[in-house]
This record gives C-alpha cells, sequence and structure tokens, in this order.
C-alpha cells in the first residue's frame, strides 16, 4: 500500500514551490514594468528589453560567455567523458583513487579557491590572461560535472550487451561506436549542456582567470548589480532564463524520444 | 590496455595534475610567501641561489590568519551562518521531498524537473531577484505596508536574515534531490508495521522515516555545508558589513588590497575546512552507493 500525500503535506510541498518559484515570477514580472522603481507598476513596456539590446557592452559581454560556454563544454565533455570510462572501465590502477578524488575536487571546493589556484597557475605559466585561460578554467569544472553524469550511467550500463557484439564477431573497437557510445551519447550531451550552462553562469571563477577585453555576461551583469536594481537586468535576466530553460526542456524532450524509439 | 584505454585514463589525468593539482600546490606555496609591491605582488618561495635550492617559507601570513580578530571572525561567522543555513534549508526541503517521493509515479519526474530547473538557471540572477524583494524600497516592504501590517519598514537586506534566506533559496535543490532520493526508496512496509504497532502520523515520521533516510539527510546538508561556507555572492550581494565571511574575505584580500599570500593562505584554511566536510560526504555517498565509486 503506497500513502498518497496528506492535504497538510501537499500544503507543504505546494509552499516549498512557491518559495522557489515565486522570486522568479517577480523578476520576470519586474522586466515588464514601465517605470524604473521595483515597488510602483507603472504598466507594462519592452522599454528595458529595447535598452538592454542597444547597450553594446552587455551584448559584447553576452558574445564572449557564449564563445566560453561552447569551448569549454567540449573541451570538458572530452575529458569528463573520458574520466568516466577510465573510472569505471579499465582494471583497477595505481593511483585510482588519487584519479577520481582530482576529478571531483572541482566539484566541491569553494570556487573562490579554483578561481585563485587557476589565476597563479596562469601566472606562473606566463599566460596572458583573456578568453582562452577562462575557457581553461571552465573547462576544468566543467568536466568534473560530466564526469559525474556519464559516469552514473556507465555504471547501470548492462556490459552483456558489449559483450555480445563482440561474440557475433564486432571488433572491441566496433563494439563501442555501435553499442556503447549510442547508450552513453544521452548523458554525454546531458553533461556538455550542464557545463555550458554552469560557464555561462559563472562569476567567481570568472572574475579570477579573465582579463581585460573578455569580461563575460555574468562578469558584466555583477558590474550592474552592485550599482543598484535596474529593470534593464532583470530584462537580461529574463532572457537568460527563457533560453535555458527552452534548452534543458528542449533537451530532456529530445533524449525521451531516443530512448522511446 | 589498448591506446583507446590508455589515452581515456592519460587524458583527463594530465589535464587534473595540471589544472586541479599543480594550481592547488602553488596556492599552498605562495601562502609561503611575503608580499611585495610587484608583478606578480608576492616573492619566491623556491629560490637557486648560488648555494642551489633555496627555501625561503614565511609562515606570518597564517600568523596574521590567527592574530587578526578579523579573519577568525570571518571564519566562525561562515560556519555558524552555513551551519544555520543548512538546517533551515533542512526544514523548507524536507516538506518538499516528502510530497515528491510520495506523489503519483507518473507525476515525481515532473516535480523534479521543477526542482532541478531552477540550478539550471543563473545563480547570480536568482540572488539577484531577492534584493528587489527584500530592500527597504522593495516588494514585501511595500506588500506588507499597504497592507497594514507594518509601520515601519523592515531592513533585512544588509542582514545575516538576507544571507540565510540567500543561501536557503540558491542550494534548496540539493537539500531535496538527495532526500527525496532517500524518501522514496523506504519500503512503506515500514511505516505499515509502525502504524499496526500503534505508532501515529507525526511519530512514524519522527522515529521511522527520517531515521531511515538519514544517509539522504546526511548528503543533503553536506552538500548545502560544503559549499555555503565559501559563498561569496550571496553574502557580497545581499549580506553587509555585519556579516563577514571567509570567502568574502578571501576575496577582498586579493581584489582590494592586492595581497595574494595572504588571499592564498586563506584558501588553504578554506580548503583543509572543505576537505573535512568533502571526506564525510564521500563516506555518506558511499554507504549509499551513489556518486563516483
Amino acid at each position: 500500500m503506497r500513502k498518497a500525500n496528506s492535504p497538510l503535506g501537499l500544503t507543504g510541498m505546494t509552499l516549498g514551490f512557491v518559495f522557489l518559484y515565486l522570486p522568479i515570477v517577480l523578476l520576470v514580472i519586474g522586466s515588464f514594468n514601465a517605470g524604473k522603481a521595483v515597488n510602483v507598476w507603472s504598466g507594462w513596456s519592452l522599454h528595458w528589453y529595447a535598452q538592454a539590446f542597444r547597450n553594446e557592452q552587455l551584448v559584447a559581454a553576452l558574445w564572449v560567455s557564449l564563445q566560453v560556454g561552447v569551448a569549454a563544454a567540449s573541451i570538458a565533455t572530452l575529458i569528463g567523458t573520458a574520466g568516466a570510462f577510465a573510472l569505471t572501465r579499465l582494471p583497477k590502477f595505481h593511483g585510482r583513487g588519487a584519479f577520481r578524488l582530482g576529478l571531483l575536487t572541482p566539484l566541491v571546493i569553494p570556487e573562490v579557491i579554483l578561481g585563485l589556484s587557476l589565476l597563479l597557475l596562469f601566472v606562473r605559466l606566463d599566460l596572458d590572461r583573456g578568453i582562452g585561460t577562462v575557457i581553461l578554467a571552465h573547462a576544468t569544472f566543467g568536466a568534473a560535472y560530466v564526469a559525474v553524469v556519464v559516469h552514473s550511467r556507465l555504471s547501470t550500463f548492462d556490459r552483456a550487451l558489449e559483450e555480445a557484439a563482440m561474440d557475433l564477431g564486432a571488433t572491441p573497437m566496433r563494439a563501442f561506436f555501435k553499442v556503447t557510445l549510442p547508450i552513453v551519447l544521452p548523458a554525454v550531451l546531458a553533461g556538455w549542456l550542464l557545463a555550458f550552462t554552469l560557464s555561462l553562469d559563472d562569476l567567481v571563477i570568472a572574475s579570477f582567470t579573465s582579463g581585460p577585453g573578455a569580461t563575460t555576461l555574468p562578469q558584466r551583469l555583477y558590474g550592474q548589480v552592485r550599482l543598484g536594481v535596474s529593470p534593464e537586468i532583470n530584462a537580461v535576466s529574463t532572457l537568460l532564463i527563457l533560453g535555458v530553460t527552452i534548452l534543458v526542456i528542449g533537451a530532456s524532450l529530445v533524449s525521451k524520444q531516443r530512448n522511446a524509439s | 590496455m589498448s591506446a583507446g584505454s590508455r589515452l581515456a585514463l592519460l587524458l583527463p589525468a594530465f589535464w587534473l595534475l595540471l589544472f586541479v593539482g599543480a594550481p592547488l600546490l602553488i596556492v599552498l606555496e605562495i601562502s609561503f610567501s611575503e608580499v611585495i609591491s610587484a608583478i606578480p605582488p608576492y616573492a619566491p618561495v623556491l629560490r637557486w641561489g648560488e648555494e642551489g635550492l633555496r627555501i625561503a617559507l614565511n609562515p606570518e601570513n597564517y600568523a596574521l590568519l590567527i592574530g587578526d580578530d578579523l579573519y577568525i571572525h570571518s571564519l566562525l561567522s561562515s560556519i555558524r551562518i552555513a551551519a544555520t543555513s543548512t538546517f533551515l534549508a533542512l526544514l523548507v526541503g524536507l516538506p518538499i521531498a516528502h510530497g515528491i517521493a510520495r506523489a503519483a509515479p507518473r507525476h515525481r519526474p515532473w516535480l523534479l524537473l521543477l526542482v532541478i530547473l531552477p540550478f539550471w538557471t543563473s545563480f547570480l540572477i536568482r540572488v539577484y531577484a531577492w534584493i528587489g524583494i527584500l530592500k527597504t524600497e522593495g516588494i514585501l516592504n511595500t506588500v506588507l505596508l499597504t497592507a497594514g501590517l507594518i509601520r515601519e519598514p523592515f531592513v533585512i537586506l544588509t542582514t545575516e536574515w538576507a544571507v540565510h534566506l540567500g543561501i536557503v533559496y540558491a542550494y534548496l535543490p540539493f537539500m531535496v534531490l538527495p532526500l527525496a532520493v532517500a524518501l522514496e526508496r523506504i519500503d512503506p512496509a515500514f511505516r505499515e508495521a509502525a502504524a499496526d504497532l500503534g505508532a501515529r502520523g507525526w511519530s512514524i515520521f519522527f522515529r521511522v522515516t527520517l531515521p531511515l533516510a538519514r544517509t539522504g539527510i546526511a548528503a543533503g546538508c553536506l552538500l548545502v555545508f560544503i559549499p555555503a561556507v565559501g559563498e561569496f555572492v550571496i553574502p557580497d550581494l545581499l549580506g553587509g558589513p555585519g556579516t563577514p565571511m571567509i570567502g568574502k574575505a578571501m576575496w577582498t584580500e586579493f581584489f582590494g588590497n592586492r595581497d595574494w599570500p595572504v588571499a592564498s593562505a586563506l584558501a588553504i584554511v578554506m580548503l583543509v575546512l572543505a576537505a573535512g566536510g568533502i571526506l564525510a560526504l564521500d563516506r555518506v555517498q558511499r554507504r549509499s552507493g551513489e556518486g563516483l565509486s
């Protein structure tokens, strides 16, 4: 017997979801407010969206962030997927514990430490700080997330499928590309998406590792937020939330369809 | 080992050594260095002199951290704020996780998606959203004043309340997910047995359900506590001078005072603190068979 939710339980859950979503809803509504004050409704308007698009610094920062996100997520997917394979597929190797720890570290240590440590490395290596160093930094913490996502898929994967393919005459390489990869691919893509959105979102690590001429969108937004609340920031935020929501829901629908077929 | 699997090991291993291992060692080194006005602003610790390698360890940065009340205060305050917020997140997260675990199986994936979705939307934006709500001429005060519930606007922004609220809000998904998984795994037979033996609703919840969900509770609490201790954005945007936190102190040392050695020493202290939490999390996750094993 499974007990359904009691009225009290339902109320508690609903209040929890209201807490999670109300601030976002208020933020979105604020972006359409004609006036500047958050506590006075002056009528609907798209004025702040127009202003955001005319803000060249914001548009330039968005472009930097998109470039960094795509490059960092792609590198992170390569490294993280390889790491997840090494952990699940290779026989016990020396230093496996250290390898696993290194893979997980960027996931759990405070962002300020990751940012500072990478900056000190780039200074030591005499690398000019700019878009390239942000990409390297974001790829490093993105790889940890990709590794976790791909690892969870690989560890529930039935190896008998690979063995069956090889019994039927497939080479290990062919078995990998024809059997393993298609099954793991949704997790790899989900990992890429996660690394991309995390990169698009990161303020702290980018602040340490970027240089002049490579200001990312969160850095630019943070600079504006410190000056105070403005409906223009609400407008940019609304567009970002919309973009990421479409991406995430689209990806989960695609992966559902793949599973069904 | 085939060429393919060798690459699968060596590529990430090389990357981790270069971008995770080496940088942390450099932080450790510079935490023992002396601040000088140069580019970069620290004196080298390892030097090749005429007599070979010379090591100039300077323990003064750590002495400063212990000696100056400011740092001890922000460290203790970080731990206290993170611990209180973790407890509050557990109180808010439990009803959500409980509701999800009891929901019809076909609704469950959608409810979980609703919990995860805010995690995908920008952290900075979610923290920013609270500024408009909490500030003195913000939405909350306007609603309360209009409703006649208060005469004077509350000052919440820049106080510890705002920091707690921000942490609970931003990290709630990390609390709810492991809790929901743990609650869902509990065999309803345990609750039925307790009911047959005469236990009632709340007593079943506290004496059967919660103890059985303890690994989920521990994982959720650690997943909130560990990042919250080193948090920078939330105390910076929602807090004020009365809410010092160690992540913010480190940021100020680095960007404000350009004291890289003291910033590095603070990073090492935070790292030691985080390592304790991470080891605990690792044990919890291995026991429940989750995470990278």
